[in-house]
């Protein structure tokens, strides 16, 4: 018998018991679902993390004044001598992996104006490198040059959202915005990038050179340090460079610092990448944990067909008895009620791969998770279903097979 | 004239069903030549190995000793896969109880035994409608069994029967559920059939029935007690 008059022979056997067809598919219908959304829900975290990781730019690290920075809690302390524009200069001399370096001075809370319109944002002083290291574009305009770093010039470099607020029109490059009264031309407009990690909108924030922030605008007492920042922003050149890099780092600042041999070191160098990595390892697998609960209502589900598939076989011994009578091969009557089976699992499959991706739908327009729905789920669905149809099928159309002709005909 | 070849030949065949309480002898050393295009009635009281010795020549029992040939093959020590492709092609059953498949039109029962042979969909349609033609049913193709009436439905399995041209048409008690009347007519098939040259041999209780028959066994406690030419 061909392919094609079996799939018919067992889609009508089906059709026949639409009802009871229908229950059998519900156990596999709900798994497929629950697998889907564990997977998308999973695959959500994952792309979130992953954004944000990009977000920091690749192969980043931070060096920071005070206590390290361990298990994502920060040692209390601001007293640790300000790090300085020096030790960016002898980090990016010194150290061969750092490919960029750019010291930071942050203020929250300034004012900018343009006509009349004002929006309290985050300035920040800093060295070109800075959106190197972050990987972070300027999608209109340009950067600020080490000239105007140089020179102190009155140009700023800004994030996504005060350019919406400030230039709602557009027209941004080129125009002025002032902060504490001092008018700076708009260079750039920076790439778009979202929430941090932290909740915090990265765009909300205006780029000046760190020049301009401590002659003009005033930011950060000098502490006793010439030109002082307060963190330092280093990019390292290949991803398995970062542990030399983060060793020389410290061994370099050790000294500079004058720090003794078993003294505790007063500055950290953080790898924020590695953080979340961590952070994620928990939540994947948390997520995995979940998938193996969805597996497991898989399994209950190809319990289920296995059970149908059974009370069908001994229901139908008869038929069974005379197909074997009119010259079924044993393969026949097995692949008739495999692909009964596998028929169920993958209708149940496609029926559950839609509930699930509603689910994940639902999942995520309720905003607690992130959620990635991915085309790739539609293979796993229809593969996991028919896996499910042929190892928990095998059994019932294997005992089918087998039944003897005569026994199968007279069976009451 | 020739005599006829022989097509079925039986020797010492015995059949024991193992139980618990004891064995059950239900053939007890059968020997017995069946010619081509013979018309057999076997008789005898219930239980006396009837159907047994039936379902052996069909194939859809195997014999516990002795020898069985039919049509130059040895019935012994086949697979079940030989076993199959012999009752699809050598011989036709014919049941008692009918045996359709509930809920699937008259011509798909037919064309059953033909989809076992991998017959391509077209073909298995006109085969089967011809075989319909043949037992009078031309016009119940696309009937349900339980849109028939039993006569009906019997002429519906001995039209299954026939879709593959068998040599052999076996029936065990093909009236035993039909009423006098709709017996005659399945009989007068059967008659037909047997003339065109298949080989039949079918078992029964009626005298009228056996009476058709040119050659009567009749069945005792597992042994062939009589056999009438
Ligand atoms: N599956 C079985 N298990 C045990 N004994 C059986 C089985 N089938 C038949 N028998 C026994 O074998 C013997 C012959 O049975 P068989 O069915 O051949 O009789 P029969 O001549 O066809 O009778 P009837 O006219 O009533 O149909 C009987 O004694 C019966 O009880
Ligand atoms: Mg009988």
């Amino acid at each position: 018998m061909n392919f094609a008059a079996a799939v018919s022979v067992a889609l009508n056997a089906l059709r026949v018991n639409a009802l009871r067809s229908f229950l059998a598919m519900l156990g596999v219908i709900i798994g497929v679902g629950s697998v889907i959304v564990m997977i998308s829900i999973s695959q959500g975290a994952k792309a979130a993390v992953d954004a944000q990781i990009s977000a920091l730019g690749a192969n980043s690290l931070q060096l920071r004044p005070g206590s390290s920075f361990r298990g994502g809690v920060r040692g209390g302390s601001g007293s640790a001598t300000p790090l300085s524009d020096e030790d960016v200069e002898a980090l990016r001399e010194t150290v061969p992996y750092v490919i960029a370096a750019a010291g930071i001075i942050q203020q929250r809370g300034l004012t900018a104006v343009v006509d009349g319109v004002n929006w309290s944002t985050e300035v920040a002083g800093t060295h070109p490198d800075y959106f190197i290291v972050r990987d972070w574009d300027i999608v209109e305009g340009r950067a600020f040059t080490v000239p105007e770093l140089d020179g102190a010039a009155r140009v700023a470099v800004i994030g996504r959202t005060v350019a919406n607020e400030l230039f709602p029109a557009g027209g941004a490059i080129g125009a002025s915005l002032r902060i504490s009264g001092v008018p700076l031309e708009v260079a750039g407009i920076l790439a778009e990038r979202g929430q941090s990690s932290w909740g915090q909108d990265q765009d909300d924030v205006i780029f000046v050179p760190a020049t301009t922030m401590r002659n003009r605008l005033g930011g950060l007492s000098t502490a006793g340090v010439r030109n002082p920042v307060q963190s330092i922003w280093l990019g390292i050149d290949r991803a398995r460079n970062m542990e030399a890099a983060t060793e020389e780092i410290t061994d370099l600042m050790r000294v500079r610092r004058n720090i003794r041999i078993g003294g505790t070191d007063d500055f950290a160098v953080v790898n924020f990448a590695e953080f979340l990595r961590a952070r994620n390892e928990t939540e994947s697998q948390l997520g995995l944990l979940l998938a193996a609960t969805a597996v497991i209502s898989l399994v209950v589900g190809g319990i289920g067909i296995m059970n149908i598939m059974l009370v069908s076989v001994t229901e139908r011994t008869r038929e069974i008895g005379l197909r074997l009578a009119i010259g079924a091969k044993q393969a026949d009557i097995r692949n008739q009620f495999l692909i009964e089976a596998v028929v169920l699992c993958v209708a149940g499959g496609l029926v559950g791969m839609a509930c699930g991706a509603i689910g994940a739908l639902v999942v995520e327009s309720m905003g607690q998770f992130p959620v990635s729905i991915e085309p790739m789920i539609a293979f796993v669905a229809i593969g996991a279903a028919a896996g499910v149809g042929i190892l928990f099928g095998f059994y019932p159309a294997h005992r089918a097979s087998r039944l003897n002709p005569i026994d199968a005909l007279r069976y009451e | 004239m020739a005599a006829p070849a022989t097509l079925i030949r039986a020797r010492q065949l015995s059949r024991v069903y193992k139980l618990g309480g004891g064995d059950v002898h239900a053939l007890r050393g059968i020997d017995c030549d069946i010619a081509e295009g013979g018309y057999v009635a076997v008789m005898g009281a219930s239980g006396s190995g009837k159907s047994t010795f039936m379902n052996m020549l069909g194939a859809l029992d195997t014999p516990s000793g002795g020898e069985l040939t039919i049509a130059g093959q040895s019935l012994l020590n086949r697979t079940p896969d030989e076993l199959a492709a012999f009752r699809n092609q050598t011989v036709g059953f014919v049941f008692q109880q009918f045996n359709l498949l509930p809920r699937t039109p008259a011509i798909d029962n037919v064309a059953l035994p033909l989809l076992y042979r991998g017959m391509p969909a077209a073909q298995r349609r006109e085969r089967a409608a011809a075989c319909l033609e043949m037992v009078g049913l031309g016009d119940r193709m696309d009937h349900h069994p339980s849109q028939l009436s039993g006569g009906q439905q019997q002429r519906v399995a001995i039209a299954r029967a026939l879709s593959n041209e068998p040599r052999i048409l076996l029936a065990d008690e093909p009236t035993g559920a039909l009423d006098s009347r709709t017996s005659e007519d399945v009989m007068d098939i059967f008659d037909q059939l047997n003339a065109s040259g298949i080989t039949l041999i079918l078992v029964t209780h009626e005298a009228e029935v056996g009476a058709r028959a040119r050659r009567r066994i009749v069945f005792r406690d597992g042994r062939i007690v009589e056999d009438i030419q």
